[in-house]
């Protein structure tokens, strides 16, 4: 089975968190990245389905010369080789324009299966799996918690409110977004990160792969949360409180 | 100070890897361990299929990394715990090294494969009960008898030692302090554990006994004669101890650094906000600055064939001097919370006066570099 995995390199989640100086994204000076965490297992995922079946697992990924760090990291952990597409600023791409990128990597490769993450740590839209399953033209299925192969397709679980699940039955080629914790996370270790040297890395410049792709939604300013809770404590004795807090909730709550 | 920009893609990588390993298999375990007095020696396979054994030597199963990727991987591994990373310093540079270095073709592949997945443990038998920094008065004896070398004497404060499957044990035989391979469960070899230590109480610390214990010829390192080549295997693992206890004094800075954010006295104000504690802060973070790039500098002359022993004593005391300042500090910004063992401070700050002693006493490189800047040997 062929696999492409889609992951994206999101700031680190522990990060301290200031605004660039036009707001349009965040300083990113002194910013640590990471692989984001369910792409991670989307990879993890990929990984196990190429130890049952044989195949191929290959790691695709948009960004500036930083992501070579997450696509190392992919190699290091088993991916058989890599797809870099070379695009400055892929925070100013909506869901839309970054799902036609890698559908564009994803078409020269022609894979029988691609995975990625539910969402994005950093955006969060949850949509880049979905439109270029979509744009594919392939089935898709969201939230999976477990693949297994069945008949000439598979047999995937979704995890859906309040600890059910549900069962979905899909043909390939398809696109599957996978949720966090599907699997335990491997390591890269030393000997996984000494292979990686020599896996190849194909870099395709964003421009020449899809020279039209217009972004409908960018981002145009982003702010701090602004507090907005407020506590007030009301003095003297029980019956007074209470009356004004009747109030309050009466005047300026409304909920009474 | 941008001192990531110092590593390669590759480099932090390798950080990163051991620095995950730690979070997950040794900070939840370790408090449990220090107050059991126990190594935990369920992670021993799990180090092994990571690389992080002999992970700078090349062939027999061993990463073949750098000397630089192998100082990141002391320092997250120290980030846990001074004993474990002990528990790798020896297997590595001071079982490992010396079969690579000094090993017969069949020594290496008995040992080496094994020992780097962890299969099998070794440990390093050098200091003697009345020889510690002055090894080259040794004792023990080894007497060739036909195609046997018969070892006697007392080996003490041997890390490893009765987990051991094999001893790298240095005695003196034929005039000459040699290095051999000791089985477990050779006659004449015994081991017994040291209680009651106040340091490094994750790691296994022993004695070890040779009576009348006969190994063959084929078990003595060939290449391992002279005191030059088990203080080569030294050099190996000061070398490690020079970037393993950054990673204790950044836990400690980390720690302090936060908890003086969070506690607040006088006025509700956070401590962190006295000048008295960030001059601390500021200290630490300096020295836990300064002592990277020194490590960093002897790690690419290391990986260059630059290196010399000099500068691997200066990189030792240095470091760990400041890491056990940094110990000490944090625990004083920690106030009462400090002596917890729910903070990993006390542990660190103990481990610490074992990783002073050890592998070279302070004194003792600041013997070495003064020998080396005044040409005036002055241990005697
Ligand atoms: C937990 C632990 C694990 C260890 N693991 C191992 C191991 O695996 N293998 C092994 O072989 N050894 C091991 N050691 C032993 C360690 O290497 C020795 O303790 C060390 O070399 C110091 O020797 P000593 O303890 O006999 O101290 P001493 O040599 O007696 O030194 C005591 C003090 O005298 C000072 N001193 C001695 N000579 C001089 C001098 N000429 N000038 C100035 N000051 C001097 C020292 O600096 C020190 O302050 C371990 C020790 C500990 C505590």
């Amino acid at each position: 089975m062929k696999i492409v995995v889609a992951l994206k390199q999101v700031i680190a989640r522990d990060s301290v968190l200031r605004l660039s100086a036009d707001a349009r994204w965040v300083d990113e000076t002194d910013a640590a990245y990471e692989i984001n965490e369910a792409d991670a297992y989307a990879l993890e995922a990929g990984l196990q389905l190429k130890e049952k079946q044989g195949g191929e697992v290959i790691a695709l990924c948009a960004g500036p010369g930083r992501v070579s760090k997450a696509i190392r990291e992919a190699l290091a952990k088993g991916a058989d080789r890599a797809i870099h597409i070379a695009l400055d600023q892929p925070e100013q791409l909506d869901s839309l324009a970054t799902a036609r990128l890698l559908v564009e990597a994803v078409r020269q490769e022609g894979p029988d299966l691609v995975l990625t993450g539910l969402q994005s740590d950093d955006v969060g839209a949850g949509q880049t799996g979905v439109v270029a399953a979509e744009l594919l033209g392939w089935p898709h299925v969201t939230l999976v918690v477990g693949i297994e192969p069945a008949g000439g397709g598979l047999r995937v679980r979704r995890e859906l409110e309040g600890g059910w699940f549900q069962y979905v039955e899909t043909p390939l080629p398809a696109v599957l977004t996978i949720q966090s914790g599907i699997a335990r996370l491997r390591y890269a270790t030393l000997m996984g990160i000494k292979r990686a040297r020599s896996k190849e890395v194909r870099r395709i410049d964003a421009r020449e792969l899809l020279p039209q792709n217009e972004t409908a939604a960018p981002i145009v300013r982003l702010r701090e949360a602004e507090k907005t809770k407020q506590t007030q404590i009301l003095e003297g004795p029980p019956a007074e409180a209470a009356a004004k807090l009747v109030e309050k909730l009466k005047f300026e709550a409304r909920v009474l | 100070m941008h001192i990531d920009s110092l590593f390669t893609e590759e480099e932090l990588l390798v950080r990163q890897t051991a620095r995950e390993f730690v979070e997950e298999h040794v900070k939840p375990v370790i408090r449990e361990c220090w107050n059991e007095g126990r190594f935990p020696d369920e992670i021993i396979p799990l180090m092994g299929e990571m690389g992080f054994f002999g992970a700078n030597l090349e062939g027999y199963g061993c990463a073949g990394m750098s000397n630089v990727d192998y100082g990141l991987i002391m320092q997250e591994i120290e980030r846990g715990d001074s004993g474990v990373r002990s528990f790798i310093s020896v297997q590595s540079a001071l079982v490992m090294f010396p079969i690579h270095a000094y090993g017969s073709e069949e020594q290496k592949q008995k040992w080496l494969p094994k020992l780097a997945t962890g299969e099998a443990i070794g440990c390093f038998g050098l200091t003697e009960p009345d020889f510690g920094s002055n090894p080259g008065g040794m004792r023990a004896t080894a007497r060739l008898e036909g195609d046997e070398w018969v070892l006697n004497g007392e080996k003490t404060w041997i890390t490893n030692g009765s987990i051991a499957d094999v001893a790298v044990v240095w005695a003196r035989g034929e005039g000459r302090v040699r290095g051999f391979l000791v089985e477990k469960g050779t006659p004449g070899y015994t081991t017994s554990d040291i209680h009651g230590k106040l340091s490094m109480r994750a790691s296994v610390t022993s004695s070890l006994s040779l009576n009348e214990c006969r190994i063959p010829v084929a078990n003595a390192l060939p290449g391992a004669v002279g005191l030059k080549t088990a203080l080569s295997c030294l050099t190996q693992a000061r070398y490690g101890i020079g970037w393993g206890v950054i990673g204790a004094a950044m836990e400690c800075y980390e720690t302090a650094r936060q908890y003086s954010l969070d506690r607040k006295q006088f006025d509700d104000k956070p401590i962190a906000s006295h000048q008295l504690v960030q001059e601390k802060l500021a200290w630490m973070i300096t020295e836990i600055t300064k002592a990277q790039l020194l490590a960093l500098h002897v790690g690419r002359l290391k990986d260059q064939g630059k290196a010399d022993p000099a500068h691997v004593s200066m990189l030792k005391r240095n470091n760990v001097a400041i890491a056990l300042e940094c110990a000490r500090i944090s625990r004083d910004l920690l106030g009462a919370n400090g002596i917890m063992d729910e903070y990993p401070l006390m542990r660190h700050m103990a481990n610490l006066e074992t990783v002073k002693t050890y592998e070279g006493t302070d004194h003792i490189h600041a013997l070495i570099i003064g020998e080396r800047v005044t040409g005036i040997p002055a241990y005697r």
